[in-house]
């Protein structure tokens, strides 16, 4: 079956402004226009939300204030006071994500975060920060992170590997989980956008059902970001307070 | 078995994994509305929904593979 448009087309990076500093392409894509307008509009949300603080905030300040608020409670729950002194961290990698995701829902736009690469990036920034973060406070203690409590020494030896695995393939799950449901989701709206295309009057089904999955895709690019987020709170609880 | 044949039993394969995806998520929901009718006061929704986005990706995972499948390669 030959679809109008490929499915996958709207994943491709094009360079916008070329650019090549000896061998190594440094061109201006698509992909980095997306970042830097995500950063634009978090930057105006905050600044201008943050410019004139009222009593009863207006709609902009509302917004930051929420994303704020929703930020520091969660980084209560999950890591306690302790974890305040990251909030910058997790707030802008919330809000990166969040609007990487709803910006790449616009028609025509672009997922940054639907590149396996830009996920994998964030995620290994997290795992090798926790890590360090985990081994300045606690030195070589950090290991016994590795050592459940309470197990009798013959089951050591087979559980230590797999929680040293299970610490290793974190940064993995963690990008992966992001860049596949942002793959998974854009591409099933382009399939199902090809067959409203191509089957005339009869379209309008998988039309409405596009509509319907869109609404799923808000959904779940907000919803992603949280994870994305939440784990890296419990990623850092993990390392301030060790179990 | 050519190539084209094998990409397109290949790509049915990878979507199995939405069995599994299906299975969780209707689990969480089922658990979501057992919670919510005994104590209508509980405050978990929020642990629903991160249930359902952590259970919908596995599945995602498959349906990625079997998109990839067919498109990519």
């Amino acid at each position: 079956m030959a679809l109008a448009l490929h499915p996958l087309e709207q994943f491709v990076i094009k360079p916008i402004v070329p650019l090549h500093i000896g061998k190594i392409d440094v061109s201006f894509t698509n992909s980095a226009l997306l970042m830097t307008i995500a950063v634009l509009v978090i930057a105006a949300i905050v600044i201008v939300g943050t410019r004139r603080e009222e009593l009863v905030p207006g709609r902009i300040q509302s917004l930051g204030e929420l994303a704020y608020e929703f930020i520091g409670n969660m980084i209560d729950e999950t890591v306690g006071e302790e974890g305040q002194q990251y909030f910058p961290f997790v707030f802008s990698l919330f809000m990166f994500i969040l609007f990487g995701n709803l910006l790449g829902l616009i028609p025509y736009g672009y997922t940054f975060t639907g590149q396996i690469i830009v996920t994998f990036a964030l995620a290994a920034v997290v795992f090798v920060g926790v890590t360090i973060i985990g081994i300045w406070k606690h030195g070589w203690h950090f290991l016994s992170f590795f050592v459940p409590h309470g197990v009798p020494i013959v089951l050591l030896v087979l559980l230590v590997p797999i929680e040293l695995l299970s610490y290793v393939i974190r940064p993995f799950t963690l990008s992966i989980r992001l860049f596949a449901n942002m793959l998974a989701g854009h591409t099933m709206l382009a399939i199902f956008g090809g067959f409203a295309a191509s089957i005339g009057i009869l379209g309008l089904l998988p039309l409405g059902l596009d509509v319907l999955i869109f609404f799923l895709e808000l959904l779940v690019a907000v919803l992603q970001a949280y994870v994305f987020t939440i784990l890296t709170c419990l990623y850092l609880n993990d390392a301030i307070n060790l179990h | 078995m050519d190539l084209a044949s094998a990409k397109m039993i290949g790509a049915g394969i990878a979507c199995i994994a939405l069995v599994g995806a299906g299975i969780g998520i209707g689990n969480v929901f089922a658990a979501l509305i057992n919670a919510l009718a005994r104590n209508p006061a509980a405050q978990v929704t929020p642990f629903a929904f991160l249930g359902f986005a952590l259970a919908e990706a596995t599945g995602l995972f498959g349906l990625a593979i079997a998109f990839l499948i067919l498109f990519v390669f």
